[in-house]
């Protein structure tokens, strides 16, 4: 480690320059400041962008930020009439199927993992392990899956069933992972009392630990699900494009805001790239609100606590 | 948990017949059951995913020979005279992947080192969510971004002969990079937080400066949780889609030059399995041929990752 106590590394005559005194290492010098000038450097990077990538969006959809947004269907030839309203419910539509499959089954295996699992079994080990690497394989693999096993495997085609098994398997990573961390706060003295009172390991669980765990597993849900409906790439191999419809069931046909953004982008008329903007800062919205309702749970738990 | 059970158990065999094992919970039985096979869905997934696109990719190098796959350096598989030689899209991938590194990993860093080490705690609660909702934009309207609005600055930047076409893999890569900033901070700062106090008093104590601190001290302690953070932000890069389809184009390119267009792996999955391609022709399996090729890519990054994170996590947690 190349720790340096200033005056002898940095002073290799000696005595030809005077010696600095000890607080001019700590905070003072050009160094020090030049190295605290990148650091902020590297925040605001990211920072500005962000800033510029939300008033662009905003500004360039503005015109057609209206009810027809909300209240018109998609149409590739008349870009004034043309708004987003199948694209909103599909991805509400979506969104409560892909938590319908997702959540169950992400907060259980959180549970088999936290209270159950014995970590030195190999296969627990190989669950958990499996798990990480799923959560960093690329959204077009799950793509890929979905149309090979359920679109056309299943035969189910590119429906709201397909789409939000789709996306399902997709988050459940993040979702098994929140839970996860949700379960480990609860703290160990509860289940040790519900246990010493004879209560089985389910009904401790059941009772004890999943009631205090709700809240951190609900914020790490919501935030789970608004990755997926920002999801494009999956539907988009899915086979999922613009259709004029609103869907009615779980074998409807359907879009979604990602998909409708990205086929608006594409066109070459620069009407539909409004359009796109407009339909950005609508998902933008539903995302915030999302995120919102999480940050509210979490504040709203932390203060009781 | 284990301790009360152990008690149990030995509160049994001291005060005999008394307090014997009560009759058998087959409910609870049950109850673990159900559990474990919830935990084997995530396996399942991954079970799918290798049959899903090893299988074809099987097919599709019994039609092409895996050696012209690999080394062949064109790529035009809709052509009447086909050719599979991934080369240009690797090599998309990896020029895409390179610009974003080199906008992610020195800021992700020097973002986390901020965070970290320097930060008031009151700036950090407002700082670190605003970092992480870049990480929370869909990528699709980093796509729009990128092309709408990022490639014409650069074009009007870089003007002359050098000047960027409308479809660049400059601009997918530099917006790609600032995406993935947030997924480098965040997991380097938690590898930070990882060292213990003790280090830093140690040094402080020895005369160093916050800076010296932080370089000295706390980054080399960190290092493997750095490491895999670095990881796991280049798999991200090689895993991402909507940025490169919309901005870096979809024409597979053998050109080092960033200013002009490619085509990724990630790009060619999603562009041609969006159209209406009839299941088991050579064009239908050439996705699944990419995509485990993808898949292998970023399974070997992810693992890498995985390792590197317990190394840090054995040494001081």
């Amino acid at each position: 480690m190349s720790v340096d106590t200033t005056a002898v590394s940095h002073d290799p005559i000696g005595e030809s320059v005077p010696q600095r005194p000890l607080v001019g290492a700590s905070g003072s010098g050009w160094r020090e400041r030049g190295f605290k000038y990148l650091l902020w450097f590297s925040l605001a990077v990211g920072i500005v962008t962000l800033a510029t990538l939300l008033v662009y969006v905003l500004v360039k959809g503005w015109p057609r930020l209206d009810p027809r947004v909300l209240t018109n269907m998609p149409s590739a030839i008349l870009p004034d009439r043309a708004g987003a309203q199948s694209a909103i419910m599909g991805t509400l539509w979506l969104m409560v199927f892909t938590a319908l499959f997702a959540l169950p089954t992400g907060i259980l295996t959180a549970v088999y993992l936290e209270e159950y699992a014995d970590p030195s079994r190999w296969w627990n080990r190989m669950i958990e392990v499996n798990l990480m690497n799923l959560a960093a394989v690329p959204s077009v693999v799950f793509g890929i899956l979905g149309l090979a096993f359920i679109s056309r495997g299943l035969g189910l085609g590119p429906t709201i069933l397909t789409g939000s098994l789709t996306l399902a398997l997709l988050v459940l990573p993040v979702v098994v992972i929140a839970s996860r961390e949700a379960i480990r706060a609860v703290p160990s003295s509860i289940r040790q009392g519900s246990l010493a009172l004879g209560a089985t390991q389910w009904q401790t669980i059941w009772r004890q630990v999943l009631p205090a765990a709700t809240p951190g597993m609900a914020t790490g849900s919501i935030l789970a699900l608004s990755r997926a409906i920002g999801e494009a790439a999956p539907l988009i191999i899915l086979g999922v494009s613009f259709v004029t419809f609103n869907p009615n069931g779980l074998t409807s046909r359907f879009t979604a805001l990602p998909v409708q953004i990205y086929d608006w982008t594409t066109q070459s008329r620069t009407e539909y790239l409004v359009l796109a903007a407009a339909t950005s800062v609508v998902l933008l919205v539903i995302l915030l609100a999302m995120n919102s309702v999480a940050i509210y749970i979490r504040n709203r738990t932390q203060k009781r606590r | 948990m284990t301790q009360v059970v152990v008690d149990r158990h030995a509160a049994a065999a001291g005060t005999e017949g008394f307090l014997r094992q009560q009759r058998p919970r087959h409910a609870e039985r049950v109850v673990k059951a159900v559990l474990f096979l919830a935990a084997l869905v995530s396996v399942a997934t991954t079970v799918g995913i290798v049959v899903s696109l090893f299988y074809p990719a099987a097919q599709f190098f019994s039609a092409v020979p895996l050696k012209q796959f690999l080394f062949g350096t064109t790529w035009s598989p809709t052509f009447n005279d086909p050719q599979f030689g991934v080369v240009p899209l690797v090599l998309g991938t990896l020029l895409a992947t390179l610009i974003a590194s080199i906008v992610a990993l020195p800021l992700g860093l020097g973002s986390a080192i901020y965070l970290s080490e320097y930060a008031h705690p009151k700036a950090r609660s407002v700082l670190k969510p605003t970092l992480e909702v870049l990480a929370g934009i869909p990528t699709v309207i980093y796509g729009f971004f990128a092309l709408t609005f990022f490639t014409p600055v650069l074009r009007w930047i870089i003007p002359g002969d050098e000047i960027p076409t409308i479809y660049n893999t400059l601009s997918a890569g530099l917006i790609m990079g600032v995406m993935i900033i947030p997924t480098v901070a965040s997991l380097s700062e938690d590898a930070m937080a990882a060292v213990p106090q003790g280090l830093r008093a140690g040094a402080f104590a020895l005369g160093s400066s916050r800076r010296q601190v932080s370089t000295g001290v706390v980054v080399p302690a960190a290092l493997s949780g750095i490491a895999a953070a670095f990881i796991l932000g280049i798999s991200r890069a090689i895993g991402e889609t909507m940025i490169v389809v919309l901005a870096a184009g979809l024409q597979p390119n053998m050109s080092l030059n960033p200013l002009q267009f490619h085509e990724t792996m990630t790009a060619f999955i999603a562009s041609t399995a969006g159209g209406d391609i009839a299941t088991g022709t050579t064009i239908y399996k050439t996705i699944f041929a990419v995509g485990a090729l993808l898949f292998v890519f970023t399974f070997v990054m992810n693992m890498l990752s995985i390792r590197l994170v317990r190394k840090y996590r054995e040494v001081y947690e």
